[in-house]
This record gives C-alpha cells, structure tokens and sequence, in this order.
C-alpha cells in the first residue's frame, strides 16, 4: 500500500528553463493514474522525477508520507518500465530480472523464487534462458514488466510501454497490464501515455497535463463528460470536440446561446442573469450530433465522409462560421451525404459551455 | 624547380590522375566495351556491373600487392637462401633459423615481446576505458580528451625523444633536467639512476611511452562506444539500485566488449611490431632487445639478410592469427 503525494512540485532546467509547475496532486493507494497530454508538456519528466531520475527543482514527493526528493531511486520503493524495454542485452532473461535482487544481495533461492513466479504470470518459462535479442517486441515488453514485478515495489511506474508495439500486441499488452493491475489490487501505478485509449481503458483516474501544468484531474468518464476546460475537452475523445463561439441570450435552467454564425444552441448547464450576454463557445462532441429539420446549431455542407462502417465521419466545409476539421460522427453508413447540406443539433444535455475557455459548469 | 613547387605538382598530378582513372575506365566500360544500347544492351548492362568493381579495385589490388604480397614472398625467399660473396644466393633450407633459433639475444628479444604484449596492451586499454569514462559527463572532458589523445599525433621517436628527457642522468652533483630523477632525488634517493640501464624495468620504462601515446586511441574508440550504450539500460540500473562502480561493471563494459577486445588486439598488433622506441631508446641494449629490432640489427648492421629475414617471418607469424581474428571482430561488430 503506498500513497503518494505531489506538493507545489516543479522542474527547471538550468535555472530558467521551467517545464513543470505547481503539480498538486494526491495518489491513493492501489489506484491506477495515467498522465495523458501532448508532446511536450512534461508527463515523461513528472514520472522521472517520481522515479527519481531527474531532479526535482521545488517543491516535495512523499511516498507514504516519506519526503522523496533526495532518496536514490532504487531505495523509493518504486520500479519503472521503459518505452524502450531498456533490457540488459547481454543478460539472459533470467538475469534480467534477477538484477536488482542480486544487487540487493537477496539470497539466491528466494531470487529463484520471485523470477519463477514472475515468469509463470508473464508466461516467460520457456525463455528464461534466452538473451533479449532472440524474442519479439511483445515477449521483450513483458520481460521489463516482469524484472518490475520480481522486486515488488510499492509504485510501479510505466513510461509509454506500449508505445514500440505494433497495433495488435498493444491491445494484448494493454489487456495484459489491466489484468496484472487487478491482480495486484494494493500496488499503486503510475501510466505515462499519449493514447487516450490506453488512458480511457486502464486508468482509475487521469491526469491531463498541459502548459506546465495540470488541465485536469478525474476518471475517464469525468473528463469526457465533464471537462474543465477547451483544453481536456478537445484532447480528450476522437474526433475532438467541436467549438463554436456565440453569446450567452437566455439563462436559468438551462441556457440558450445565440451563436455568431447564425445557430441556437441550448445547454442543461444552468446559468444566472449576470451571465447574460457573455461570449462564449459551445462544445459539442461529434458523436453527439444529429440532423434536425428544426433549430439547428450550424448547417454547412459535407465536404467529405468515411464510412468505418459502425459510423459514418461527416467534414464539414468551413462556411458560416464554421471551422475546418468541423467533424460530426453519424452512426450507420452515410456516404450518399457528400455534397448535401444539412441541419445539425445535439441534446441539451451533450452541449458544454466554456467563457474564457473554463467550463461554465460549476 | 623549389621542392615545395614539386611537392605540390606531385600531389596535383596524383590525384588527378587517380580521378582521370576511376573516370575515363567507368567511360570505356560503360560506352565502348560494354555499350547500354543495342539488342544486347540488357545483358551488357549486367556485364559491365560484373566488371565495375574490379576495375575499382584494380589500383589498390596492385599496389598491395606490389607492395606487401610481393615482400612476404621475397623474405621468405631471402629467409631461405644465403649470399655467396660476390653476388648469388644459394639454398641453406632451415640453416637461417636454426642459427637464430641458437642466439641468446633473438631469445631475449622473444620474452621482451611477451611482456610487451601482456602489459602494453592491458594498460592502454584499461588507461583508454577509464580516461573514455571519467571524460564523458564533465564540461572540460573534451579538453581533457584532447590533451589524452595528443601524443597519438606525435611519432614514435618524437614520443622518444621527449620521454628520454624524462629518464635522462646528470651527475649528482648537477641538477636533474630528467623529472623521474628529479623526483627520485627530492623523495631522498641516494643518487640518480641511470634508468634505461636497470635489467627488466628498462622494458617497462620503453613500454610506457607506447602506453602513453595508444591510451589516447584506445580512449577514442570507446569513448564512442560508450556514447552508443542506449541511455535506458544505465537508468534501469539506478532504479535497480545499482552503484556507479556496478553499473560501469556490470551494465557498460559487457555492452562494449567487443569493442574493448577489437582495441585490445589492434593495439598487440602494433605492440609486436614496435620498433622505433627501444631503436631510438637503447636500441636493444641492456636486455631491451625486441624482436623488430633485431630484425633491423641483422638486416642492416649485421648485413645477415638471411637471419633477417627468418625474424621477420617470425614476427608475420605472430601477427598473422592476431590479425585474422581482429578483422572477424570487427565485422562482427558492424553486423
């Protein structure tokens, strides 16, 4: 059982560079967290510093309520997997994973134990003896996750695991990975990824990181159903979301928004008088669009559609405000739309509001 | 015509000519002997890229082989046969090495050879890893690796020259301009030592100079293959909880093994054909001899081509298997 807990936390690099600040953040015990964000904003550098491969320029890490900052790496309780596996090559499997306990001077029949073990769940028996360079990309993912697991660590970090995989395995890995979380149900993990479908699947909460900082924190239905801003609303769900900017004519209840290209759009997301008038954007998810013959949000033409087969993507030209990359996501097939114009709107309650680029939703 | 003029000349005309070569042969084979037209023009095509690298070749094939196969058999010949006064060889069989198999001296320098080969090389190296290591994270490593790799630039009896300034003797009563006799005498010596004359340790005062200047090789060469250790593998270690010691044991020097072992063994090459430092050192007294050495005391001073000429196939023979395994290695290495 480990809590960790970020206070005030940030990296600088040479004095002026800052690339991380303020990080606020309280991990509980068992719980799985993934940092999602763009390239960039710093989700691999937050995990380092957690392992301790980078130094932490302010603020304070505990683990367990045990200040972390200066402790070297391997006495944190952690232990860290690789996007590039960082396999010793010229160790065997077995002597991969026996690594850390030999250095830690274990005696060697426990070392034996804890690699057979680890391997029996990772179903690396038949390769022990192997050097990393004679198994696949899959079986070499699995040997890091396992030289992991053989030390027993409080927090398990993974920096982008899956990454190198090709597509399939990374749906098996990350499959893999959810089962070894379940059947580790005390240890705590730590996920850095850019795809949001490892993050959706796997995370018990996610972190989105952005512009130094953190956009949000929540579980995975939190941020699609809640953001808290533009910024997790657009990165979180594929397409992202559509905006579109009006102005705030009725409030209450639910809120009525007269957009500038013309629209009406309505949100159950409740406002006062002092709102009115407001500029804001609306927010609407693609797959949350539909076609109406009455009040409708936008009407453009479709500039392209793909057919995935269970949904139909409509581009829609950028014309009457609306913007390139303007996506609606049909169900069923629809390519008989290319070229029409049509008349979209979405449920009161699908259509976000952000002033100022933070969600009017309180 | 000033020799600097004629220098000049000589390298313009070489390498033109070189380029006039490479390109007037690639023209005639490409539109005279095999022409990329015609009915045939298929076939010629692959013709002439049959023919395209050894026409390349061709010059480098020659002058090796003028050069260096051509020599290899000429001393063998000349290891085989004796000058009959006033001009002619005849056959004397293995009478050559029988005789110089009898010398104390060729055996001498046989055991100098050995030990130059167990510590010239192992000191280099282990010299070259550590300088390559402690050089890489520092902000004057680069300084420092250019002050280390200097003495390769300087030639072996330059490198000589300076290092017998560092041995040299003035009599007691003088000031030592040699800075090992000068400390010998600060820490309390009782007079200065003629160093290059003491039996056996003169060998190791020889073997540091070569020592001093291959460090410098050697440090290069891995210092690039450290460079080439994924980053990853060193992180894994500390997360591990390995110690820097382990991890340059462990985890760095296995990953470039191959690489020390190609240093290793290119730097015996040059140690079993070192020459010029014990010639212009003590030119083999004082049980110095070395085999390269003795070979040059027979050829040119004895003027015994015969003897000669069977040290230096002795010398070849060392060499050789050396050598074959050095460049299976280091293909292996590209690999």
């Amino acid at each position: 059982m480990a809590e960790l807990k970020l206070r005030g936390v940030e990296k600088t690099y040479g004095g002026n560079v800052n690339v991380l600040r303020d990080i606020n953040l309280e991990i509980d015990p068992g719980e799985l967290i993934v940092f999602v964000g763009p390239s960039g904003c710093g989700k691999s550098t937050l995990l380092r510093m957690i392992a301790g491969l980078e130094k932490i320029t302010g603020g304070e890490l505990t683990i367990d309520g045990q200040v972390m900052n200066d402790m070297p790496p391997a006495q944190r309780g952690i232990a860290m997997v690789f996007q590039s596996y960082a396999l010793y090559p010229h160790m065997t499997v077995r002597e991969n994973m026996s690594f850390a306990l030999k250095i830690a001077k274990k005696p060697q029949a426990e070392i034996d134990k804890a690699v057979a073990e680890a391997a029996k769940v990772l179903q690396l028996d038949d390769y022990l003896d192997r050097l990393p360079k004679a198994l696949s990309g899959g079986q070499r993912q699995r040997v890091a996750i396992g030289r992991s697991i053989v030390r027993d660590p409080k927090v398990y970090l993974f920096d982008e695991p899956l990454s190198n995989l090709d597509a399939a395995l990374r749906v098996a890995t990350r499959i893999e990975i959810a089962r070894l979380k379940e059947a580790m149900p005390d240890r705590t993990m730590i996920y850095v990824t850019h795809d949001q479908v490892e993050a959706m699947t796997l995370a018990s909460r996610i972190v989105v990181l952005a512009n130094k900082g953190i956009a949000q924190v929540g579980t995975p239905l939190d941020l699609y159903e809640r953001p808290e801003n533009e910024f997790v609303a657009q990165f979180i769900g594929s397409p992202a979301m559509n905006l579109l900017p009006g102005k705030v004519t009725g409030t209450g209840a639910q809120t009525t928004v007269a957009l500038d290209a013309g629209g009406v759009a309505v949100s159950t997301i409740p406002t006062t008088d002092a709102d009115l008038g407001k500029t804001v954007n609306i927010g609407v998810r693609p797959e949350d669009l539909v076609a109406t013959e009455g009040d409708a949000i936008f009407e453009a033409r479709v500039d392209i559609t793909e057919a995935l087969g269970e949904v139909t993507l409509l581009y829609f030209e950028s014309e009457n405000g609306v913007e390139d990359g303007f996506i609606a996501k049909l169900p069923g097939i629809h390519k008989d739309l290319r070229g029409t114009t049509v008349r979209m709107t979405a449920d009161p309650s699908k259509v976000h509001l952000f002033h100022n680029g933070q969600s009017m939703r309180t | 015509m000033h020799p600097a003029l004629q220098g000049l000349m000589t390298i313009v005309i070489g390498v033109s000519a070189c380029i006039a070569y490479f390109a007037l042969s690639n023209q005639f084979l490409d539109k005279v002997l095999f022409p990329a037209r015609g009915p045939n023009a298929g076939r010629n095509i692959n013709r002439a890229n049959m023919i395209r690298p050894w026409l390349f070749l061709f010059p480098a094939l020659f002058a090796l082989g003028l050069y260096l196969a051509y020599p290899v058999y000429e001393t063998l010949r000349l290891s085989l046969t004796d000058r009959v006064p006033g001009g002619g060889y005849e056959w004397a069989g293995l009478d050559n090495y029988t005789q110089m198999i009898a010398e104390p001296k060729f055996w001498e320098a046989i055991r100098n050879n050995m030990l130059w080969l167990l510590i010239v090389p192992a000191l280099s190296t282990a010299f070259g890893l550590l300088a390559a290591q402690l050089t890489d994270r520092i902000g004057w490593g680069n300084i420092a690796k250019s002050l280390i790799f200097m003495p390769m630039a300087i030639s072996f009896v330059g490198a000589s020259v300076i290092w017998k300034l560092v041995y040299d003797t003035r009599p007691a009563d003088q000031d030592q301009i040699g800075i090992l006799n000068a400390i010998y005498m600060a820490l309390g010596g009782a007079e200065p030592q003629t160093w290059l004359t003491i039996p056996l340790w003169n060998n190791l005062f020889l073997m540091i100079v070569l020592v001093w200047i291959q460090t410098g090789f050697a440090m290069v060469i891995l210092s690039a293959a450290l460079r080439g250790i994924p980053e990853e593998t060193v992180e894994a270690a500390i997360v591990d909880g390995a110690s820097p010691l382990q991890i340059f044991f462990k985890i760095k020097v296995p990953q470039i093994k191959n690489t020390i072992l190609v240093v290793w063994t290119t730097i015996t090459i040059t140690v079993l054909k070192v020459f010029d430092i014990v010639f212009a050192m003590t030119n083999g007294q004082w049980e110095t001899q070395v085999l390269a050495n003795y070979m040059f005391d027979k050829l040119f001073r004895a003027n015994d081509w015969g003897v000669g000429s069977a040290s230096a196939m002795v010398i070849m023979l060392l060499v050789a298997p050396i050598l074959v395994w050095n460049v299976r290695n280091a293909r292996n290495e590209m690999r």
